[in-house]
This record gives C-alpha cells, structure tokens and sequence, in this order.
C-alpha cells in the first residue's frame, strides 16, 4: 500500500456489545483505502461478521465512529449508505426473477426503464449470465445463485461492497474459480471491497490486505505474503498456514537475535519479534517447509537430532512428523526434488534451520 | 442371438425387481390401510348419504304405491277418476296398519300446508269405508282431496328422488305447471341465509387477519424466548372448550357486563349498548376463536423467511417500508392464503357461537341445519341444505385455487 493513501472507510475506536457485559468488537480502528480489496478473516465469533454489518448499518457501533468517504455514518439507516452487499445465503428475492432481483436496486432509485433494462443485461454479462434473466433464483443452481446476487451488489455501481463469506456454500473447485472471478470484477471496476470470511486460503488468494480477527482484536492487517512470512503473533503464525511451535524461555537477547532454551532440550537461535527481555517465556514458530533434514554440517546454526515418526507421501512433497526438542508431532515439508534421502519410520535424521525463520512470539 | 438373451435377462429382472418391491408394497398398503378406511366410513360415506338424503324422496312411493301407480295414466287437467281414489283407499288402509299415515301426511304437508292433519283424518275414514265409490266419500270428507293440485302434487312426490328439498334450499320450488320458479316472498329465506353465512365468514376471515398478521410477525422476529410466552397466549383458547369460550363472551357482552359498565363509567354511553345477540357479538366472538387457525400458518410461513432477506432489500436502497411490502410480504402470501382460506371454511359451518352469541338475524345455515335434523326431523331438507353449503364451499374453493393457487399454499 505504501504511504499514498486515501482512505475510504475508516473505523475509530469503534466497540461493540450485544449485552452490555462482553465487547465483540474491542476498540477497532481501521483504515480501508480507495479501491482496497480488503478481508476480515478470523474464526467464528471473533467480531469480523459484527464488524462488516456495523458498516453496513444493520448494528449501530457502542462507542466509536464509522467514516465513510469522510462521513459519518453511525446514525445513517442502511439504505441511505449506497454499498452493495453479498450475503452468505445469496438472499436472492425467491418471489422475483433474476432480472427483478437486479431491477430492484435501480427501481428504488428510480432509474429510468431504458436505463435498468441495459445495466441489469450490463450486470448479466459481467458474471457471465446472459440469457438467465426470466429464471427464477430456485431454478439456479449454488454457483449461479452466487453470479446473481454478486451481479445485484454491484449493479447500482456503489462504490463499497461488502461481501459476508459469499463462497461458503459453494463446492471447492467452483470456489476456487469464483475467488478468482471476483478478484478480477474488483480490478476491473476498482470498487472498495470488505470481505468477511473464515476461510484462510480464500483471504491470501484474493485480498490486497487481510485483518486476522480474534477476540473482537485485529491481531495483524498485512498483505497476505507478510501475513504468511511475517506473523506477528502466536495466533497468527498457528492461524494462516501450518505452523511449528516450541515452547521455552528467552536466554539472551540483543542484535535482532536472541537465543531460547527449550527446556531440558537445548538451545535455539531465533528473531525475537515479540519479546523484549531475557526471562520472557516465549513461543518459537517455524514453518515446515523452512527446515532442511540432514543438510551439510556448519550451514544451520540450529541443527538438531530428530527420530521420524511417520511419512505421509503427497506426490510433489512428503510430510513428515518428526520427534525433536521433546515435540512428537514436529512437521517438515520435504520437497520431491533430487538429492533428497529416502526415510524410513524411526530412522534417527538432523533437522536444522535458520535463525531468520524461527520467531520468538507470545507465549501461546 | 445376443439380442434375445439380452430382452430374457431383462425381463426376469424386472420380474425380480417386482417380486422385491411386492412385499414393501404391501406392508406401505397395509399401514395407510385403517387410516383408509377410517376416512372412508367417517367422511366420504356419511357425505354420500347426505347427498342421497338431499334427494331421497321414500314416504309418498313407499306407503302409497298402488295411488302412484294409478295416478301414472293421469293427464292431470281433471280430477282423477275413481280408480285412483279407490287405489288410495287401500293405501291408506295399509298405511294406517304399519301407522305410517303420519309420515304421508308429514310429507304432503311440505307441498300443501295443512295436509297432515286432513291426511290423517282420511286415514282414520279409510278404514271404515268398506265398499266404493271412494272418489264422493274421499270429496265429502275433505273439499282438499276435491282439488286437482293435490293430486299433481301427490303425484310430484311420489317419485323415488325429488329435487324438492334441493330447489327449497335456494328459495325455488316447481310450479303446478311444472316450471321452477321462486317461492312466495314471504317464504323465501335460505338465500338470504346463505349470503348472510359468507358474509360473517368473510368479516370474521378479515378480522382475524387484520389482527392476527402484524402479532405473527411480531412472534416470528421475537427471540425464541419471549416469542414462546406469547405464543402460548395465542394456544391458549384452543385449550378451552368452545362452549365455555362462548359462555364467557355470553358473560362479557351482556347488557350488564364489564363492558357496558365500563363504557357507562367513562361516560361513553348514556345507556348499554346492544353488544351480545347482535352481529357484533357473533364477530368478536367468532374472531376470537378462530384467531389461531388464521394466525399458526402465517407464523409458520414467516418463520421460514430468513431475516436476510430484508437486510439484502435495505442495503440494495430500500427504505424499511419499502423493503417489508415488495420482499417481505410477498413471501407471506403462501401462509396468508392457507390461514384465511382455513378460517373461512371453519367459519361456514359455525352454529353454537351464533346460536349463543347472535340474535335471530345472525343464524347462520348450520342453525337450519341443525333445526331441521332435530326439530323438525325433516332430513332430506337438512341434507339439501348441507349439500348446497358443501357446493357453495367446493365453488369458492375453485375460485380461490384460481385466485392464489392452492399449491402455493403452506400450512407450515
């Protein structure tokens, strides 16, 4: 994103309770650029569904404001805020055909009749619709149902979209292929998108910044490559992606390098990320696919002896769990590729990896 | 070749196929059997028998044979000759041995007021006449058997069907020209009935509508919590009896009851009001019981609308108005239809609460119904009333399937 910005929805300070003991959304402050795809992601009840129907008027926010294109909108009724919305259930209206359902928008804002016919085709062409337009949404199927309501938020031209896990009910290859479908409507028509979804895989495909949600906090907002490589937490490493964790104590730390000892194990070299002093306790997270097994001696300055528990055979990588620093269910990701020794169950190898890799976070 | 093996192994399996499912068959028949035959001997039988009383037409056939069959060469301009009279003479000799002379009588005096108690009376002579002529004993009994109507009429009702009690329920009657016409002013009354009947049905049907949509709603969007309370509020007149429900309205309605004493007290009224025997009456209390059966499916129906589909019409632009009459409501249809259609029909066959409740002018069909199954013990006008009401109702039926279309209809 880099410094230019220009913010389009931001949310200050914003809380949210139900009733009136525990806050859904704890103290939320959150900056959507012009023309950002952005996803909430975060398990169910972490506040990312209560946060998108804040913005778009179905919960009025406790505390806090809610801005959009510098306006205030906390006391502004749902259909006076101009943002298309994507349901999880499509909530295509049953008693109308598809071309009533995206007339309906340009009815209530009294769109000329010429008008509506040639944007509701526009829309129909957009999500490769053509010639559903006399259907009804019962005679569509999951996918289709989905093209129309997508073809419905985008129709009146607003300028926000927010879509609440629109995917769910679909099957993974038919996902898979909308993900990218919406990805690329969003570059072509540059709407501000809010995307709320559970579903990790889904947010790093397709979204410019993603917010991890948990506990009503946004734990991290970063591009999906620094979610992935750079998390900045323990529930965010354990969250998006796998993830190996090694519980010790902080022995010496300075220089963007500290050691920890996991204890009665051994020493690990890790970058301390989330902690300050020597003493903390701390939670060492290592993806599985970052350690290297039996590598030339002196390259690692983590090299450790591990026994293989099980091999799991997956055509272009192997997993392996592995038992090392006193943790059975170890996992390295052993690429298919030439000059990579052949394992057996309870053969002794050496796993090592760099000190980059390892990060020292909150004690999980 | 190939082909003739191939129809063989095709045929034996769907021989096999058949002898498998056989035996599941039989048990589903077996299980939907009692249910079968309990409909058929409580429902679609005594129907059938009422359709047939509706036109049964056995007193005058059965007890005065040989008088019909004479009567059968008359042309009907004069008065019959003495064949005729001689043949009702040992009619009526028979009659007055199984003493069915009352049940003649009784009939006769459908057609001719007046006709029973000459009819017994000519019964009581018949016995002593021993020898003819008949026809001058007959005339100077009684200037009534000295008329050609009540022979033509004696011969109307001595076919084995009559359309009589049918035409009767709709204020016609055959002329002694034998043409349909309209009764008497002063007779006619069963039309009026009938309109009277859809009219309190269709006011009581709108009523509960009225009250019964926006409290289904309510229940429908309320937390499970206090929505099960309220709706127990709701049950709660189906488990009273229904005449202890109308009895309690009897208590509130009346001239002094709470509601005439409280209208007094707060200085509304300067004398009670006329609430119960009255149309009024008959409504609020009707309303009040039929309340549930309009407002259950409509819940149901809103139970199954899924809150989001509101929201999609709000966030599409929709004001809160807007979005509940052009998403919201159309969705209910399907319930009001079932609802409304449910509570009318029930409202048609209403008789204790009006009986109670209503004043003379607010009986509805079901009261003559019942007055003449048990009062007057004339069935076949009571089956011909029922009749014209079941057909009255199968019509409106049409009309509504028509309308709104009864497979769009949910009962939940």
């Amino acid at each position: 994103m880099g410094t230019s910005t220009d913010p389009f929805v931001v949310f200050s300070d914003v809380q949210k309770t139900y009733d009136g003991e525990i806050l859904v959304v704890k103290n939320l402050n959150l900056t959507i650029e012009r023309g950002e795809f952005l996803t909430l992601l975060g398990p169910s009840g972490s506040g990312k569904t209560t946060t998108l129907m804040m913005l778009a008027g179905f919960e009025v926010p406790t505390h806090g404001r809610i801005e959009i294109d510098k306006v205030e909108v906390n006391n502004v009724a749902p259909h006076k805020r101009n943002i298309g919305m994507v349901f999880q259930n499509y909530a295509l209206f049953p008693h109308m055909t598809v071309e009533e359902n995206l007339a309906f928008p340009l009815q209530v804002r009294k769109v000329p009749k010429s008008e509506i016919a040639a944007k509701v085709e526009r829309a129909l062409d957009m999500v490769q619709m053509p010639a559903m337009g006399k259907r009804r949404p019962a005679q569509l199927s999951g996918g289709q149902q989905q093209r129309v309501a997508l073809a419905r938020a985008l129709v009146f031209d607003p300028k926000l979209v927010l879509m609440d896990e629109p995917l769910g009910a679909l099957d993974k290859q038919l996902r898979e292929h909308m993900q990218i479908e919406i990805k690329h409507i969003h570059e072509r028509l540059g709407v501000t998108i809010v995307y709320v979804t559970h579903d990790q895989s889904e947010a790093l495909t397709m979204s410019d910044r993603v917010a991890v949600f948990n506990d009503g906090i946004i734990q991290q907002l970063a591009r999906p490559a620094d979610l992935y490589e750079r998390p900045e937490n323990s529930f965010v490493a354990q969250f998006i992606g796998e993830n190996n964790r090694l519980n010790g104590k902080v022995t010496s730390i300075g220089n963007g390098a500290c050691t920890v000892a996991i204890e009665g194990q051994g020493q690990v070299a890790a970058t301390p990320i989330s902690v300050r002093d020597a003493g903390s306790p701390t939670t060492l997270s290592l993806r599985p696919e970052r350690v290297r097994i039996n590598p030339e001696a002196g390259q690692y300055p983590n090299q450790f002896e591990a026994e293989v528990q099980e091999l799991i055979y997956l055509g272009d990588h192997t997993r392996c769990r592995v038992s090392v620093l006193g943790n059975a269910n170890f996992i390295v990701k052993v690429p298919n590729a030439e000059g990579v020794p052949a394992m057996s169950p309870g053969q002794k190898v050496r796993v090592a990896w760099k000190a980059e890799d390892c990060r020292a976070l909150d004690a999980f | 070749m190939s082909v003739t093996t191939f129809d063989l192994v095709q045929s034996s399996l769907k021989a096999r196929l058949r002898r498998a499912e056989r035996m599941q068959r039989l048990r589903a028949g077996l299980l939907v059997l009692p249910l079968f035959l309990f409909v058929l001997l409580v429902f679609l039988v005594p129907i059938v028998i009422l359709m047939t009383r509706a036109v049964d037409n056995p007193e005058i056939a059965d007890n005065l044979p040989r008088t019909i069959e004479a009567l059968a060469e008359w042309d009907g301009t004069d008065l019959p000759g003495e064949p005729v009279f001689a043949a009702f003479a040992e009619d009526l000799r028979e009659t007055q041995k199984t003493k069915n002379t009352g049940l003649v009588g009784k009939r006769l005096n459908y057609e001719i007021s007046g006709a029973r108690s000459k009819s017994l009376q000519a019964g009581r002579a018949a016995e002593k006449m021993e020898s003819g002529p008949y026809k001058e004993a007959f005339l100077a009994l009684d200037p009534l058997w000295g008329k050609t109507e009540t022979w033509s009429a004696i011969k109307r009702a001595g076919s084995p069907t009559t359309s009589f009690y049918l035409l009767k329920a709709v204020d016609l009657q055959w002329s002694p020209a034998g043409e349909i016409e309209q009764v008497p002013p002063d007779q006619r009354l069963f039309v009026d009935i009938f309109i009277r009947t859809l009219g309190i049905s269709t006011l009581v049907t709108l009523a509960t509508l009225l009250l019964g949509f926006p409290l289904a709603y309510i229940l429908a969007t309320l937390p499970p919590r206090h929505s099960n309370i309220l709706l127990i509020f709701v049950l709660l007149p189906f488990w009273t009896s229904l005449l202890v429900r109308t009895t309690a309205w009897v208590v509130v309605l009346q001239t002094e009851g709470p509601i005439n004493n409280l209208l007094l007290w707060l200085g509304l009224t300067d004398e009670p009001l006329q609430l119960i025997f009255s149309r009024f009456g008959t409504v609020v209390a009707m309303t009040h019981i039929q309340l549930p059966f309009t407002l259950l499916p409509i819940y149901s129906v809103m139970k199954t609308i899924s809150p989001s589909y509101v929201r999609a019409a709000r966030s599409l632009g929709a004001g809160p108005f807007r979005a509940f009459w052009t998403v919201y409501f159309p969705q209910t249809v399907p319930g009001i239809a079932a609802g409304c259609l449910l509570t009318f029909i029930l409202c048609l066959g209403y008789y204790i609460t009006p009986a109670l409740v209503g004043g003379p002018s607010d009986q509805m069909i079901s009261y003559f119904v019942a007055l003449y199954t048990n009062r007057e013990l004339n069935w076949g006008q009571a089956s011909a009333l029922g009749a014209v009401l079941l057909c009255a109702t199968l019509i409106l039926y049409a009309v509504y399937n028509r309308l709104v279309g009864i497979d769009k209809m949910k009962l939940g």
